[in-house]
């Protein structure tokens, strides 16, 4: 029971001026963070001023794509035609700074091996004009159990 | 130290019939409510010069929004002085904290804050659609939803999930202390003729029902209906010769201390009820040991146990072990909880039930649920993630 494939039906995102690095680097590979240059932290979602310091310098940078499982649910329920469960919907936290959190998918393992704690690795799902981030284990899998 | 001065106090209350599938439409429900609760006040609608609802006239999720201040106010031909319907507030509560805001001002006497709901019966004409799924349709997801519907979380369960998940992971949560707040509420929505689920339900039964999403079952999450709770909040000075004596609001929690959303709080155990509760705590000078009754938002059993560590009725990481095995928060506990049933058994009137419980008890109107200890002072609260209001009340 893995979540290997991707869904039939994937509701897309509207990328708008401030989130449009997010889900367009995909085609470059890339996952793409707001950062603030002057305080030098990142954050998420992306918006045009930063939230700590409220300088409106600021902008998409590319990240590793390395992240920790934080907190995850088994989704059970069918909400969505073509997004069939059961799949599991994560928060994951960035290997860079982890107070900058991603709520995703975490894909290409059985659900029931999803687990706090556990280390993956980004990958980009294409749908029309958009690069969806999906998170995968690790191929190290060296996460604390 | 109280801002209100003890100028706002609730007059009366009222609430509209209960259940699934009425088939009546949400002005209808609404309207029945508040004139149970103008006539519980012994007012008429001729005195009724202020009017506050949440969410206001929204239409994106079917039955979600009964009615609209507007629409109450031509419906009942009122003559208002003030009147506010907004979803940006304290969450479901925050009307009430506006009324109160308007009555200590002067500038109202008495208000009637409402919520209505219709989406039981909404969902069934159109079609099955969940009401609280948010942001399903052909176009693509902006806003909050942007971030959320691309995964295939459309819902609140899914995100309060994620963050009960934490809880267990930090804290040893676990789901027999999660069941506590189901088969509590249904142990006391078998007192109250009201509740929709009267039947009893036991651990097992809670256990072997279907997940909706880890950690979540069936049973932690509440039951959409139809139904309209209304509050008549009224300045003090306004309220001679008027039969019940009344209740006076001590405080109220609107804190907003972190970011609008579900996941970048620094501490993923913690909620927006935290900032609420502690701005409502800076407020007055009663503290936790001084309330006697717990009316909490349980649209999802977590965020009554968030609410319980926001209030400081435990210590932090610490509500499941403050609800397991429901000695203490039953009705004859030392702090009772949702003795209405909640909105798990009772229906999700979403919110304004519980400040109407609290108020319910307090004026010792609750029949064979009426907690048999003296009450002086209750809370009520309701929000979960990045909204939250709480509010104190008291006979004092």
């Amino acid at each position: 029971m893995t979540t290997d494939t991707r869904p039939a039906g994937r509701p897309l995102p509207a990328p708008g001026p401030d989130s449009e690095a997010f889900w367009t680097g995909g085609a470059h590979g890339e996952l793409r963070i707001h950062r603030c240059r002057t305080c030098g932290r990142f954050f998420h979602p992306p918006a045009p001023v930063c939230f700590r310091c409220r300088s409106t310098d600021v902008g998409p940078e590319p990240v590793s794509g390395t992240a920790t499982v934080a907190a995850f649910s088994i989704n059970v329920q069918q909400w969505l035609p073509g997004f069939d469960p059961p799949y599991v919907v994560a928060i994951v936290e960035l290997v860079e700074q982890p107070d900058v959190r991603l709520t995703t998918n975490v894909t290409g393992c059985p659900v029931d091996e999803v687990h706090i704690g556990m280390e993956v690795v980004v990958e980009f799902e294409q749908w029309d004009d958009v690069w969806i981030p999906v998170f995968r284990p690790a191929a190290e899998s060296g996460d604390e159990a | 130290m109280n801002p209100l001065g003890g100028r706002a106090v609730i007059t009366g209350i009222g609430q509209s019939e209960v259940g699934r599938r009425l088939g009546r439409s949400g002005l209808d429900l609404t309207v029945e409510a508040c004139l149970r609760a103008i006539a519980d006040a012994g007012l008429t609608p001729d005195d009724i010069d202020g009017v506050t609802t949440y969410p206001g006239s929204l239409s994106a999720m079917p039955g979600f929004s009964g009615a609209g201040a507007l629409e109450l106010h031509d419906a009942l031909g009122l003559d208002t002085r003030w009147l506010m319907g907004s979803v940006e507030v304290a969450g479901q509560l925050g009307p009430v904290m506006d009324a109160c805001l308007a009555v200590a001002a002067g500038v109202a006497n008495h208000v009637v804050c409402f919520r209505s709901v219709w989406e039981s019966t909404a969902q069934q004409r159109g079609g099955g659609d969940r009401a609280s799924v948010l942001g399903k349709g052909p176009r693509r997801a902006s806003g909050m939803m942007e971030w959320l519907l691309p995964y295939g979380a459309p819902s609140a369960s899914t995100w309060v999930a994620m963050l009960a998940s934490r809880a267990m992971h930090e804290h040893g949560l676990t789901r027999e202390q999660l069941a506590q707040i189901a088969l509590t509420g249904r142990a006391n929505a078998a007192r109250n003729p009201a509740a929709i689920y009267r039947d009893p339900m036991s651990l097992d039964d809670y256990l072997s029902a279907r997940m909706i999403s880890t950690p979540l079952c069936l049973y932690d999450c509440d039951v959409p209906c139809d139904g309209a709770v209304a509050v008549i909040v009224s300045r003090r000075d306004a309220t001679g010769g008027l039969p019940r004596s009344p209740i006076t609001v001590e405080a109220f929690g609107a804190g907003l201390a972190e970011r609008h959303t579900w996941d970048q709080r620094i501490d993923l155990t913690t909620m927006a009820a935290h900032d609420a509760a502690a701005t409502m705590w800076a407020q007055t000078g009663l503290t936790p040991d001084d309330v006697d009754l717990m009316e909490l938002y349980d649209g999802f059993s977590y965020l009554t146990l968030q609410w319980i560590e926001a209030l400081g009725f435990c210590g932090h990481g610490e509500a499941g072990r403050y609800v397991e095995g429901g000695r203490r928060i039953a009705i004859d506990g030392e702090r009772p909880l949702n003795t209405q049933g909640g909105q798990l058994s009772a229906g999700r009137l979403h919110g304004l039930g519980f400040l109407h419980e609290a108020c319910v008890q307090l004026w010792r109107e609750g029949g064979d649920r009426q907690v048999a200890a003296d009450l002086e002072v209750a809370v009520a609260a309701a929000g979960g993630g990045p909204v939250a209001g709480c509010v104190l009340v008291s006979l004092r």
